[in-house]
């Protein structure tokens, strides 16, 4: 493994770490006491006092911090008001519906997307690449939420094809799917398109049909190696909106994942859980940079001994 | 290369391109929409007609009543000026801020280059729309809550883009030759480097004010946002969710407002990258 992926590899849990510490800040800078809010409104200043001795809220905010951290590093997130406990568990449960979703998305993403912009590439300025460009630029004008309740609309209420929530077998993945991977698909689409049509251009590209390699040849041999490598480190730094999107996704299909869990934490005013899921969504994000940054390595030999 | 001002950075190159002249044209007409969006409505966005509830659209109601037998065009109509609003103001705000963050980032390297970048580094791992959500939470599910929401999550990304176009202008000769001939660093940042960041921030301005309208009307769609029964999109589409079943025409109008606007905000921002930026021209 080279040493910059080792390099990087390390940073994560110092990134971790930052983003914790800001959590903390900003969460305690909310106004209303948080030993009243776990105490609940009936309670009495006696109970109200006795949570916050229990919840260690009573000490200097450096001690309260240092807790913090050193649970964290534990795997214990703190008192959620919800689940009267260490929401970790209940977090983990919900994780696998989110992954499945975001992965699904990822995988769709690589399927429809760079396929589309090679074509668009190859078939420059005729009538599938304007096409293809067409349903880019709606793409990433409608909103995912709105793709998604038409697609229920369609094929929920007016076909009865597909369940319109939940998470009960393949079919009710189809729609979340295409909900969350269409912007993804247009942002890669265009971005292939470029990348093949720039590499098109190049020297070894004129080598390779001078020796007598057909458009066809020359395209499949040597410019989609040198042109999907880009693209695909592009999906990882969209990661941010795929679980960003995941959230609203989750909403709208009553989907088990952590962003619903997420938007009921707020709800709830539960912080706990707030900043608890928010970490995972921060680990998620470099999880899938470095599973991107690894495969650049795989598939790029001119990196493999650096 | 003489002192430039930032308009005139603007002022050259070439004809309009179409991207731009779509972009600009709709842009126009969400813009007159806004100004005079209650004039030219045809009802009152907030006026029930129980004999009319969840009518499909007629002559009457081109896009139907919603739940309460409110006119959908109208209340689109008038909820335009809602979400202009909550797409420009954080768009300026950010822009202020990325621009100060960038420019002082880029241009002074050193220990405050490495505080502004590694904070701007960490911001940028926290899913934009996690993050929104989070500061929604915390500052209020209002306007200004998402104001204050939308500006802190796009400050990261233009921070970062400017700084790296500053640092780049920095090695320019013209830059290194007016600081050898004496001008302060101010002069230098807002005299040469400033006007030739411009296009670059425009651009990046443009397209952040489509992703300001997406996040505004997702936050309004999950209830985060702006509350009924003020006309948001976002808001409307949220309400809609719950009789897609029954009257699935209640969804149509408020997403097509949002899809236009974001197309007009993409459209000209791309319209501008072609203009000044020929090298990323894809």
């Amino acid at each position: 493994m080279p040493r910059g992926l080792l390099a990087r590899l390390a940073m994560i849990p110092l990134i971790v770490f930052g983003v914790v510490t800001i959590l903390f800040l900003i969460f305690k800078a909310v106004p209303g006491d948080e030993a009243t809010m776990v105490a609940g409104a009936t309670a009495t200043q006696a109970e109200i006092d006795n949570v916050r001795v229990q919840l260690g809220l009573d000490r200097p905010l450096m001690a309260q911090y240092l807790g913090h951290v050193a649970g964290l590093a534990h795997g214990d997130f703190g008192y959620s008001t919800t689940f009267r406990g260490n929401p970790l568990p209940y977090i983990l449960a919900r994780l696998p519906a989110t992954l499945l979703l975001t992965a699904s998305a990822i995988a769709l993403t690589i399927l429809v997307g760079i396929p589309a912009g090679v074509g668009a590439a190859s078939l420059q300025n005729r009538w599938p690449d304007l096409a293809i460009s067409g349903v880019v630029v709606a793409f990433l004008a409608v909103p995912n939420f709105w793709l998604g309740m038409m697609l229920i609309a369609v094929f929920s209420v007016g076909l009865h094809w597909l369940p319109s929530f939940g998470l009960h077998g393949p079919a009710s993945l189809v729609m979340p799917t295409l909900a969350l991977a269409a912007r993804l698909i247009a942002i890669i689409a265009r971005l292939t398109r470029g990348l093949v049509i720039e590499e098109m251009r190049k020297d070894y590209v004129r080598t390779a049909r001078a020796k007598g390699l057909s458009m066809r040849q020359a395209l499949w041999r040597h410019v989609l190696r040198n042109a999907l490598i880009p693209a695909i480190t592009a999906i990882g730094l969209e990661a941010g909106y795929l679980l960003g999107g995941s959230v609203v996704i989750e909403r709208l299909f009553a989907w088990p994942g952590i962003g619903d869990l997420l938007l009921n934490a707020i709800g709830n005013r539960d912080y706990t859980l707030v900043q608890g899921i928010t970490v995972l969504f921060v680990l998620g994000f470099l999880l899938i940079n470095m599973i991107v940054d690894f495969l650049f390595v795989l598939v790029n030999p001119r990196l493999r001994h650096a | 290369m003489p002192e430039m001002t930032i308009a005139s950075s603007i002022r050259r190159r070439a004809p309009i391109s179409r991207p731009l002249a779509i972009g600009s044209f709709l842009l126009a007409i969400f813009a007159a929409i806004s100004l005079c969006g209650p004039a030219i409505a045809p009802y009152d966005p907030t006026a029930q007609d129980l004999l009319a509830l969840l009518a499909p659209p007629s002559g009457a109601h081109w896009f139907g009543t919603d739940e309460l037998g409110r006119d959908i065009l109208s209340r689109v109509l008038v909820g335009t000026r809602i979400t202009m609003m909550i797409a420009l103001v954080p768009v300026l705000l950010a822009g202020i801020a990325g621009v100060a963050l960038g420019l002082v980032s880029g241009y002074f390297a050193g220990a405050l280059d490495r505080i502004v970048t590694g904070f701007v580094d960490l911001l940028m791992t926290i899913p934009g729309m996690v993050l929104a959500i989070a500061i929604v939470a915390i500052v209020g599910a209002n306007a200004v809550g998402l104001i204050v929401a939308i500006t802190l999550s796009s400050i990261p990304s233009l921070a970062r883009l400017i700084r790296g176009r500053v640092r780049e202008l920095r090695e320019e000769d013209y830059v290194s030759a007016a600081i050898s001939v004496g001008m302060s660093r101010a002069r230098v940042l807002l005299r040469h480097v400033l006007p030739n960041a411009a296009s670059v921030i425009l651009i990046q301005l443009s397209l952040l004010a489509g992703q300001a309208v997406l996040i505004a009307s997702a936050l309004g769609f999950l209830g985060l946002g702006v509350q009924p029964p003020a006309p948001e999109w976002g808001a409307m589409l949220g309400t809609g969710r719950q009789y897609i079943e029954v009257a699935p025409h209640v969804i149509v109008a408020p997403g097509i407002a949002i899809a236009l606007l974001v197309l007009a905000f993409n459209m000209l921002g791309d319209g501008l990258r072609d203009r000044f930026d020929p090298n990323l021209m894809r």
